[in-house]
């Protein structure tokens, strides 16, 4: 292991990494309630705080996707001590996303809420894909890891894959025309996708890669 | 500037405001020039304020109060300018709003090309209108103009005319939005003659008082304050007669989404979004949104025997 790489490892590994990383994830909510309360949402706050919501939703869904990728590319083992917290964020944004929708964009208005969710496609799919987090958060505690038993439950939160295509595809769905912002979200799913698939495809265990193997990130 | 007394065919005379009361509103607005100027987009330099009679406002001027000018200049859907709400004000301050001309040829006894000047010197009044967003939103604006009407009279439509095509300006040079596909560039729009030659629909030169601000579609755009906004088209460079119903922009994206006639139609959802209700712009609560936007007294008769289900 090279010195950077060891001097990373021990940083990640340390008692501090996770609340950072804790504190980090929160930047987003802190920083738009922040703006909430000081007229810096611009003339549509609703729509803007349930714009970012589901923003950050997305963002960290693809960071937990990434986790995984991030280590074959880099060979830090110790990232994987961080996937459960992102992915929970990931949902924990999700829910905000969905409690700013029904509760502020709606006001409660169920009738309303239930006729977008059966009828307006992209409304379907992002409940879907919300769903999928709901279960993944709700099995993400050890204990529940052993309950279902490591098969099931790596079978499981596969599913982070799905809620992943759902995200991206409300995100299309929902802009009007052919916007480029959504695309950069379904390009970063493909390419962590492919990480994968190129990983699997070698079969080699990661951590032995040879210098000038290295899978592109971009 | 010309001060006209214009009634709208729909209002009184008691309904005019006297101008007094526009100049007092105006030099509020004066007085608070300075503030707005800060957040709200480059108005049209050394142009001079409108001083104007309004000839048509909301009836219930509480309910329908005039939205914020920042709202009005910071919140827009004008995708040359990217799709961001809050693009347009940053980066429309970039089209060149002079010289500008606009051709309005076509099926026309005597087609012609108007310089903005001469479109200035159309006879201008202040209408309030409500706007309504095909994205569920609504804002309330003070528009200054004259009727589509006044121009297409000029250029004397032949009986072969019977709809109008519009088209937005098309300048890469000053319009980052355009070189992604979002739409099929440069915008189109088209109304049918009988709608573009109602008294309420408007050629808008003019907001707030002031000359229109470039978000907002410098420097004359159409207001339809019956249709969705998308019907309403900015930075108008070219007006048509033609024979046949004209491909209109987004209609060409989405044809099941976005109709040709697009009237604001509570009953009638878009597939994405349901059109019951709507956010005025800084309100908390959504509302009812009104079937024609609330103008059906004045132009649902144009549709009398149509099934707005199928001309949606």
């Amino acid at each position: 292991m090279s010195p950077a790489k060891t001097a990373l490892t021990v940083a990640l590994s340390s008692r501090w990494a996770k609340p950072a990383v804790f504190a980090a994830a929160l930047v987003p909510l802190g920083w738009t309630v922040w703006l909430a309360f000081t007229d810096g949402l611009g003339p549509e706050p609703v729509a803007e705080a349930v714009r970012q919501s589901g923003l950050w939703a997305i963002r960290f869904l693809m960071l937990a996707l990434a986790v995984t990728p991030l280590r074959i590319v880099t060979g830090l083992p110790v990232l994987a001590r961080f996937r459960r917290m992102i992915g929970l964020f990931a949902f924990f944004y999700a829910l905000l996303h969905l409690l700013t929708y029904v509760g502020i964009d709606q006001f409660f208005d169920w009738t309303a809420v239930w006729l977008d969710i059966v009828k307006r496609p992209y409304i379907t799919i992002g409940m879907g894909g919300f769903v999928v987090l709901l279960l993944l958060a709700a099995t993400s505690t050890a204990g529940m890891v052993r309950r279902l038993g490591g098969r099931r439950w790596r079978a499981l939160h596969k599913g982070v894959f799905a809620a992943g295509v759902a995200g991206c595809l409300h995100y299309v769905m929902l802009v009007k025309g052919w916007q480029p912002a959504p695309f950069l979200y379904v390009a970063i799913l493909l390419v962590l996708v492919g990480v994968r698939l190129a990983a699997a495809v070698r079969s080699r265990p990661p951590p032995h890669r040879r210098k000038g193997e290295r899978v592109a990130v971009t | 500037m010309l001060i006209v007394s214009k009634a709208a065919s729909h209002l009184s005379e008691n309904e005019v405001t006297p101008r007094g009361h526009v100049l007092s509103r105006r030099s509020v607005l004066a007085g608070g020039a300075a503030a707005l100027a800060m957040g709200s987009a480059p108005l049209q330099a050394g142009a001079t304020a409108f001083t104007v009679q309004t000839t048509v406002r909301p009836t219930d001027t509480a309910a329908d109060a005039v939205t914020p000018l920042k709202s009005a200049t910071t919140y827009n859907n004008f995708y040359e300018f990217g799709p961001g709400k809050s693009d347009p004000s940053r980066y429309a301050g970039k089209l060149p709003l002079r010289p500008w001309q606009v051709v309005v040829d076509g099926e026309a006894g005597k087609p012609a090309t108007f310089g903005i000047d001469d479109l200035l010197r159309f006879p201008l009044e202040e209408r309030i209108y409500r706007l309504r967003c095909v994205e569920g939103w609504s804002m309330v604006i003070p528009w200054t103009g004259f009727p589509l009407a006044e121009l297409l009279k000029r250029v004397e439509p032949t009986a072969k005319a019977r709809y109008v095509a519009f088209q937005t300006a098309l300048d890469p040079q000053s319009m980052p939005g355009v070189m992604y596909p979002i739409l099929d560039w440069p915008y189109v729009e088209g109304l049918r003659l009988d709608e573009a030659m109602h008294p309420l629909t408007l050629m808008a030169v003019g907001m707030y008082g002031d000359p229109l601000p470039s978000p907002n579609g410098a420097p004359i755009r159409l207001v339809v304050p019956w249709k969705y906004g998308f019907k309403s088209i900015k930075s108008v460079v070219r007006i048509t007669l033609v024979k046949e119903q004209p491909p209109t922009a987004w209609n060409r994206l989405q044809p099941d989404e976005y109709g040709f006639y697009a009237n604001v139609n509570p009953e009638v959802s878009h597939p994405r979004w349901s059109q019951a209700t709507e956010r005025r712009v800084g309100d908390f609560f959504r509302r009812k949104t009104l079937p024609f936007n609330g103008y059906g007294d004045e132009v649902a008769a144009l549709y009398r025997g149509m099934d707005l289900r199928t001309y949606y």
